[in-house]
């Protein structure tokens, strides 16, 4: 009700003085935003919070190319580029007339401090892999950037995109874990820790000027007080719901837009490989045989989510569904324990972190393994504890986890891993294909990849973890699907 | 002089059941916990479903007075068990937290108390400071430490309460072993060559029992709801188990939903920790000597 | 004296097993703020940069050295003076934890006090019936239905969060009124039967007679001498509750998702940022010492009499 008194004057107030509007709710040029993880710092170049992106991608910093909604690269700081016939070498064109947010210029020398920061020695960047092929980066002149790559890349084009690659000024890197200085359309204004972030419009952007004056992150992680500040009108946006079970109720409620999207997040039971008895490919598939799907995608997420019967995105082209390969069979999964030496089951733990979608999945879980002889004892824990003694130790039965990055089916190749599942034509297949530019012939190659993990049931895939938006329904240009990791705000407005 | 204050326990406890049912807190208390305990006794050997059940189809079903069905007496919750076998399950796990509390608090607090009342100043001074210290840790906060250092399960829960149920029975039992040492039957068993441990344990703690038991009943109720708050932030009793705590925590973000999911936790909480007051403010008002002499002297 | 050197011994204790606890806590700040990806050499790295190579006494010493002159240290998560982050959040929790305090106060003296002036009347024992059913809520439970009922079924109160005081006193004002009613309304209970039955013994104490004998109005009698005397042990459970108070906002503050100390120091638990933790729990510890020792002095203040004579137990 407010807004529509507010609505009048919004034209006067939004010129002159946002902020004075934001105190009486949320006014027509500022958006308050509701994310559940809050960033340990803002540098995205530095460690791999994806609340870090989720803050500053396209936001505060832009890369020489950027992901859409659909997953699709687009020309961002580079205008264009072309690529030489054997795929060694791109050439990008870049933007003119680019500032950081302390007003230096950008060049492609910043460009080229920028990729290789990346590589250096005492680079915290998370994805240094991505950029492995990288040989050199040479700033031809002020708005042609040279990189010339030890082998071929498919995907280069797309990893530049990230995050993780976004451009940076040599005056600034250093600071920007507390004080971001980047290219894109919002400057970095204020961050009251544990509480909100607040980013304001960059008036000199080089680009498009975006339409809202303000964006205020707030940084709720109990699901239920989540639900409490979108109800109250607290929050203009949470572009992923945590709760599953309240969409329903947002959905009938004519005040907000729920749209459901897709993510990258492959959710899965990791099964220690080399661990007995998950060493046992029969004691894998009879797990396998032994899990309701569907009950999982309806008990813990309320429906939401595909279920996915391999390690890969559904909506990707190159997806092969294999959720037929194990039905749901207790009977037979009985049978191939007892083939494998324990007719009577046998005990085990699961760890589960904090998300819903584990510590839910994981008691659906143990009640559905339990039915084959499995008993398993669940076992709480928080991310502090699950990555140093489950995914670095590999002190772990079985665990719950969504794997969120895009295509990342080659982390079954990585020596080490903590699946620690080990198989050379796995390996081989995924080497050819980060050199493969063909994307048909990669695709190709992709399936036989999925084939395999399938075929060695490495670990329980249960379901894609779907996207939960929900907004104002007056609040436009929100993202969909979340192809990566952000909170894009470029296209985001209000109706008139 | 001993064998009189026995009798005169003796007798006090002829007119004790007398004028206990005519005590309405402790007739109430009582109807209460009795309730709630053989609800978790039963649950032992019966609940109307199995909680290991799980049945999505017939999940967030609502109670019977609410429009469900007999099945499902106070309905389903998010997986579709059932909600009534989920409570007696869970007051099972409140009563067992509370109780382990309890036996820690009081098999530490009274020796200590006692001991302390027994000795000299050399031996009070630390253990009623020790006390003290224990008191100026806010419960929850230490109890949550301790989950995060030993692991979140309902043991250490039942440790971490039982750490500050100590401090309670220790200040208790000092006080009134304290002045129970000045009493004539202490001085006569002095006479008669008893030593301090065999007098604290033959005389000071049937004497003061009767303030122990109150206290207990207080202990008892504070170490449900502590119980229930630990497991609501989820350091506490862990699944498949079932807790009144976790269920309410598992309720959140369903209240508008299926508000019974957080209404039938809620008020079995509330309901035994409400017996267990009552129960305690009875059994005061009958066991300690000065509530009764106060309110006869009014 | 010896009061202040009994909490400054409390104190010193309590920093050597707060410590102590912290370091059995399992997990790796290094890990958590370098995520999944990182090898062991930045691992290691960070680990340095954090300094949490050094041993454990030196840790603890360079600690505790810092917290005696105010430094509190840096936090592992987010790379900045703890200080600053405490800075930030005690005008959020001190004020709620004051404001609790003072409902349940303003609630519990009066209502205290009604039921002991009608001692065995319906209106005493209706009072005690619903102090009962208050000290049997649980504050979470309480701030599950207060939220449900007050801001989403209602709309007339925030459903949490903190716009922060520089947003409008009123406005900062009614995000904590939820927050200070859920922890107020079971330490009112608690307070108002104290209040009741302290209040019945004074008003039988000698004195008190001699004072209606005299022929004071009753309740000239009632208040200045009764209530004054009967707030002793009143005041005992009010510092005795602080404890409870602040062990309660933990909870309360995350329902309410109000940046204060008891969410700063719950979710520094989860993400191993250790001398955040420390440096939060001891000042929380120190500040329970702190108003115990008020309290010690109030006594003093109310009753000169107890300043030597009265005794612990």
């Amino acid at each position: 009700m407010k807004k529509l008194i507010l609505a009048g004057v919004s034209v006067a107030l939004a010129a002159t003085c946002a902020t004075a509007a934001l105190a009486a709710g949320h006014a027509e040029t500022g958006v308050s935003i509701g994310l559940q993880l809050e960033p340990p710092h803002l540098d995205p170049t530095a460690g791999a919070a994806g609340a870090i992106d989720d803050v500053t991608y396209a936001n505060v910093f832009e890369g020489l190319t950027r992901i859409n909604q659909n997953g699709e690269v687009l020309p961002a700081l580079a205008t264009s580029w072309a690529i030489s016939d054997d795929g060694l070498t791109y050439v990008f064109t870049l933007a003119e007339g680019v500032t950081f947010h302390d007003g230096t210029t950008f060049d492609a020398e910043d460009a080229k401090f920028s990729l290789d920061r990346i590589a250096a020695e005492e680079s915290e960047n998370a994805q240094k892999a991505l950029y492995a092929a990288i040989e050199s980066v040479e700033a031809t002149d002020a708005t042609t950037l040279t990189v010339k790559l030890s082998q071929a890349d498919g995907k280069l084009l797309f990893s530049l995109g990230w995050g993780d690659a976004v451009m940076v000024a040599p005056e600034s890197a250093g600071d920007n874990k507390s004080n971001p200085v980047g290219t894109g359309p919002f400057k970095f204004d204020e961050w009251t820790k544990g509480s909100s972030l607040t980013l304001t419009k960059n008036t000199d952007y080089w680009g498009d000027a975006v339409a809202l004056e303000e964006a205020t992150f707030r940084f709720i992680s109990d699901p239920a007080a989540a639900f409490n500040a979108m109800m109250s009108r607290d929050l203009d946006a949470f572009p992923n719901f945590p709760a599953p079970e309240n969409i329903v109720q947002f959905e009938a409620d004519p005040r907000f837009d729920v749209v459901i999207g897709s993510t990258e997040g492959e959710t899965i039971l990791s099964t220690n490989n080399a661990k007995p008895p998950f060493d046992n490919l029969k004691v894998r598939q009879a797990m396998a045989h032994a899990i309701n799907r569907q009950s999982i995608i309806d008990g813990a997420m309320f429906g939401y989510g595909t279920p996915i019967g391999t390690h890969f995105a559904p909506h990707h082209p190159a997806y092969k569904d294999l959720t037929g390969a194990y039905e749901y069979d207790p009977e037979k999964a009985k049978a191939l324990l007892a083939e494998a030496g324990f007719p009577d089951g046998f005990q085990a733990t699961i760890k589960l972190p904090p998300p819903a979608y584990a510590r839910r999945g994981g008691e659906i879980i143990a009640a559905d393994l339990r039915k084959i002889g499995i008993e398993l004892q669940i076992i709480p824990v928080e991310w502090n504890v699950w990555l140093p003694e489950v995914f670095r130790a590999k002190d772990y039965d079985l665990t719950i986890v969504s794997h969120t990055e895009p295509l990342d089916i080659g982390i079954y190749a990585r020596d080490d891993y903590y699946f620690q599942f080990d198989n050379d034509a796995f390996d081989a297949l995924i080497e050819q294909v980060n050199a493969e530019a063909d994307p048909e012939k990669a695709n190709a190659l992709y399936a036989e990849a999925q084939q395999i993990l399938s075929d060695n049931a490495v670990n329980g895939f249960l379901f894609q973890l779907a996207k939960h938006g929900v907004w104002n329904k007056d609040l436009k240009g929100m993202w969909e699907n979340a192809p990566i990791q952000g909170t894009d705000l470029t296209g985001v407005s209000w109706a008139e | 002089m001993a064998e009189v204050a026995v009798q005169t326990e003796a007798s006090a406890g002829n007119s004790f059941v007398v004028r206990a049912l005519r005590n309405r807190n402790v007739v109430i208390g009582s109807i209460i916990t009795l309730v709630v305990l053989a609800m978790a006794l039963l649950s032992f050997i019966w609940t109307p479903h199995s909680i290991l059940d799980q049945d999505i189809p017939n999940r967030l079903k609502p109670p019977v007075f609410a429009g469900g069905e007999w099945a499902y007496v106070l309905g389903t919750d998010q997986l579709g068990r059932d909600l009534l076998s989920m409570v007696m399950v869970g007051a099972r796990a409140s009563i067992g937290v509370a109780i382990v509390a309890l036996v820690i608090g009081m098999g530490i607090g009274v020796p200590l108390g006692c001991a302390a009342a027994a000795s000299g100043r050399w031996v009070s001074e630390p253990i009623m400071r020790l006390s003290d210290f224990i008191f100026a840790f806010p419960s929850l906060l230490l109890a949550l430490l301790l989950t995060a250092a030993f692991g979140f399960n309902v043991w250490n829960a039942m440790i971490a309460i039982g750490i500050f149920n100590i401090p309670v029975f220790a200040r208790v039992s000092y006080g009134a072993a304290l002045a129970r040492w000045q009493r004539e039957f202490v001085m006569a068993a002095r006479a008669a060559g008893k030593g301090p441990v065999r007098i604290s344990a033959e005389h000071i703690v049937p004497n003061i029992a009767n303030l122990l038991i109150v206290q207990g009943t207080i202990q008892f109720s504070l170490g449900i709801i502590i119980e229930a708050g630990l497991s609501y932030v989820g350091v506490g009793t862990q699944p498949p188990m079932s807790s009144w705590g976790r269920m309410l925590a598992e309720s959140q973000t369903l209240v508008s939903l299926a508000p019974h999911l957080a209404l039938v936790p809620g008020f079995a909480i509330v309901t035994t920790v409400l017996g267990l007051n009552l129960l305690g403010d009875g059994l005061r008002d009958l066991l300690d000597p000065r509530v009764s002499r106060a309110q006869g002297a009014s | 004296m010896r009061r202040l050197a009994c909490a400054v011994a409390t104190l010193a204790f309590a920093s050597v097993l707060i410590f102590a606890v912290t370091e059995i806590l399992p997990g790796d700040a290094a890990q958590i703020s370098l995520g999944v990806n990182a090898t062991d050499e930045t691992l290691a790295a960070k680990r340095e940069a954090l300094g949490l190579n050094r041993s454990a006494p030196e840790r603890y010493a360079s600690w505790i050295s810092g917290f005696v002159t105010g430094d509190l240290g840096r936090s592992y998560t987010y790379d900045v003076p703890v200080n600053e982050l405490i800075g930030g959040r005690i005008w959020i929790s001190l004020p709620l934890a004051l404001l609790s305090l003072g409902l349940s106060t303003l609630i519990a003296i009066p209502v205290g006090v009604w039921a002991a002036s009608r001692r065995g009347s319906v209106v005493d024992s209706g009072i005690m019936g619903l102090t009962q059913l208050g000290i049997a809520i649980p504050n979470f439970w309480l701030a599950l239905m207060l939220v449900v009922f007050f801001a989403l079924t209602w709309r007339i109160l925030p459903a949490g969060g903190f716009p922060g005081w520089d947003e409008g006193f009123w406005q900062a004002l009614r995000a904590l009124i939820l927050p200070s009613v859920a922890l107020a309304l079971p330490q009112a209970s608690i307070l108002a039967r104290v209040m009741r039955s302290s209040l019945i013994e004074t008003m039988g104490e000698d004195y008190m007679r001699t004072a209606r004998a005299k022929g004071l109005p009753r309740r000239a009698v009632l208040w200045r001498h009764g209530v004054r005397n009967a707030l002793i042990p009143v005041l005992t459970i009010m510092g005795l509750q602080f404890a409870f108070l602040i062990a309660g906002t933990i909870i309360i503050e995350n329902i309410f998702y109000i940046p204060g100390l008891g969410s700063l120091v719950f979710n520094a638990i989860r993400q191993s940022d250790l001398i955040t933790v420390q440096s939060v729990v001891l000042m929380l510890v120190a500040s329970v010492v702190a108003i115990n020792l008020l309290v010690d002095i109030a006594y003093a203040i109310v009753d000169p009499r107890i300043r030597t004579a009265r005794q612990r137990g």
